[in-house]
């Protein structure tokens, strides 16, 4: 279903993003790639949701739209309320700042800073003092189980610890939406349960809403609900 | 400030490549406070010019000599205040590369014509009062050690004494000082009575005419009223204002500005395409990072900003490593050994230094900053 996209057992929550008959075009020279078309889907504050699909089935894009990262070619995205299509560039940029966490698959840490450092990194837009934003920093790298690692550049770093610190990143500021792109992709089973529990506690004992891109049943399998992306579309079941 | 390491660490990522850039910048910026100070060598009598001074010469060239009658009648044209004369000796001391300018003239109205040159008053009596006296300047004298009451010798390539000798005796009676920090002295003035008597030819002949004329404002007008009295005459002058003869004098080394200019030109331009290419390899390399960092809420502009803040770095570290070194090395002497009139690094030099560290830093960083702000993140995430 392209509209039966509403999560059954939250209709008491508020919904933080809308999604409203969306496409996405991409072009290659002469050549049209149509993405997503006519995509609809809500997703309530609060809610855990795993966006499966094939590889080009549009996944990722579909979060960097909701992320604010690239605009639709059609079609309307909020968050919030706010409609982040009609916001200028910079203003966008304030809006990432302040309400989404990015999650990557291969963590895009700083490699010449340290844990802490890279952690603050959102910070610097904030106009907390120098004191704050090590404590901030701090408190986020405890969350994840790495304030003993602070100190540690990221080569010095398991990749496990990496994707904790890129969460850390992701949640020092206190966004209102975490969006993973492939978080376990790029790391073993064990790793993997490990992140899937970071960002289940997140969701449970913080309150996050989360939307996570994976190609892993297993993972999709520790979030509230998965939709499937078929042809440019959502749908309840995977492509047969 | 709180961009500051995340400048840095932009910088450190390849350190050597940062290290050999900034040398780059460094040995550029070294260079061009040292020939600052050279050309300031050359080019600082230009400057200190009186404006109220006119030399006359012979229309022919600066070595024909002129007739000492000249003076009197140089002195009677209107708006004329006072007339010395002085002619080129052409010595070295001890050996030939010891070169330094000497001249005979007439010390009462010279010291009045140069107030610019700082004696004391016993000194100045000291050398109206010794036929052989000389007054050598502080450059000079420390150059040579040489102090009050030393008696040296000078051989001349120009002028042989009635006897055939070259070497011509001097006493040391006065070390004069500059008025102002680029006043020449490394001169060596001695009495024009004692050349004039002593030497084997030439007598009644001068090199040139200091002219000091009433009103600046008419030296044109004079210069052409001086010439046009020895118009037709077996000595014909060419009469300029003495910024422009001293000019003319150092330009028979060539036109050392224009070489100067050229080389530290050469040089920047080298040192812009290296920066530059630090810098676009600097962003290339970082295409995914600069994503993440937009996608965390950095503006474009912001990240435009952080690619020329390094760029800036670098200049500001390179140029200002260099311009301390250079400064370093020019308070360590000048490399003719005391020949060279002054050598120091003018203060407008070190503006026109911060000027080409900013020029150099927009210059190298504005492209790949522009391409750093145009940078989509969806797109380069992908890459």
């Amino acid at each position: 279903m392209n509209a039966a996209v509403q999560p059954e057992r939250q209709h008491h929550q508020e919904t933080l993003v809308r999604v409203g008959n969306v496409d996405k075009v991409f072009h290659r020279g002469s050549e049209e790639i149509h993405v997503l078309g006519g995509l609809d889907l809500e997703v309530p504050q609060g809610d855990f949701l795993a966006l499966m699909g094939p590889s080009g089935s549009g996944k990722s894009t579909l979060l960097n739209l909701i992320g604010g990262l690239d605009k639709p070619s059609q079609g309307t995205v909020e968050v919030g309320g706010q409609d982040i299509g009609r916001l200028s560039g910079r203003r966008l940029a304030a809006w990432r700042a302040r309400h989404v966490g990015l999650v990557f698959q291969f963590y895009n840490l700083l490699p010449v800073l340290t844990a802490q450092q890279n952690v603050e990194l959102p910070l610097l837009l904030t106009s907390l003092s120098r004191k704050e934003r090590k404590s901030h920093a701090a408190t986020a790298l405890e969350i994840v189980g790495l304030g003993h690692r602070a100190g540690h550049y990221p080569r010095q770093l398991s990749g496990g610890e990496q994707q904790r610190t890129g969460i850390a990143r992701a949640v020092v500021s206190d966004p209102t939406l975490l969006l993973c792109d492939e978080p376990t992709g790029d790391l073993d089973r064990k790793s993997g349960d490990e992140i899937l529990d970071l960002l289940q506690a997140l969701n449970r004992q913080h309150g996050k809403t989360i939307i996570m891109v994976t190609h892993d049943v297993h993972a999709a399998a520790q979030a509230s609900r998965t939709l499937h992306l078929v042809k440019g579309k959502l749908s309840m079941e995977p492509e047969q | 400030m709180k961009f500051f390491r995340l400048l840095w660490s932009g910088l450190m990522r390849k350190k050597l490549r940062t290290v050999l850039t900034i040398l780059s910048i460094l040995v550029a910026f070294v260079l061009f406070a040292y020939l600052s100070a050279i050309h300031t060598g050359f080019s600082i009598g230009v400057e200190l010019a009186g404006q109220d001074r006119l030399i006359t010469r012979h229309k022919v060239s600066l070595i024909q000599l002129l007739p000492e009658a000249h003076q009197e009648e140089i002195q009677r044209i209107e708006g004329v205040e006072s007339v010395i004369h002085m002619t080129w000796f052409g010595g070295t001391y001890q050996k030939p590369s010891n070169f330094f300018a000497q001249m005979p003239t007439d010390p009462e109205p010279f010291l009045d014509m140069f107030p610019e040159y700082i004696i004391d008053d016993e000194e100045r009596r000291s050398w109206l009062e010794t036929r052989t006296g000389a007054m050598v300047g502080s450059k000079l004298a420390e150059r040579f050690g040489w102090k009050v009451g030393d008696r040296v010798p000078i051989d001349s390539q120009l002028w042989g004494q009635k006897d055939g000798n070259r070497v011509w005796e001097f006493d040391i009676v006065a070390v004069y000082d500059g008025a102002e920090s680029g006043t020449d002295t490394t001169q060596f003035f001695f009495r024009y009575d004692y050349f004039d008597e002593a030497r084997g030819f030439g007598d009644g002949l001068v090199g040139w005419y200091t002219v000091r004329i009433k009103d600046p404002g008419r030296a044109a007008e004079i210069a052409r009223a001086i010439d046009a009295q020895f118009a037709n005459s077996p000595n014909e002058t060419k009469t300029e204002p003495e910024g422009a003869f001293i000019q003319g004098f150092a330009n028979q080394m060539g036109n050392i500005g224009l070489i100067l200019t050229l080389i530290v030109g050469a040089v920047f331009f080298t040192i812009l395409l290296v920066t530059a290419n630090t810098m676009a390899y600097t962003v290339r390399e970082r295409t995914s990072e600069l994503a993440v960092l937009k996608a965390i809420g950095f503006t474009d502009r912001g990240v435009l900003g952080l690619v020329l803040g390094e760029s800036f770095m670098l200049s500001v570290i390179g140029g200002g490593i260099g311009l301390a070194l250079g400064w370093f090395m020019v308070s360590l002497g000048d490399p003719s050994g005391g020949a060279l009139p002054s050598f120091y690094i003018p203060g407008r030099n070190y503006l026109i230094a911060a000027a080409l560290i900013v020029a150099l830093a927009l210059a190298a960083g504005s492209l790949p900053a522009l391409e750093a702000k145009r940078l989509q993140i969806a797109d380069a995430l992908r890459r």
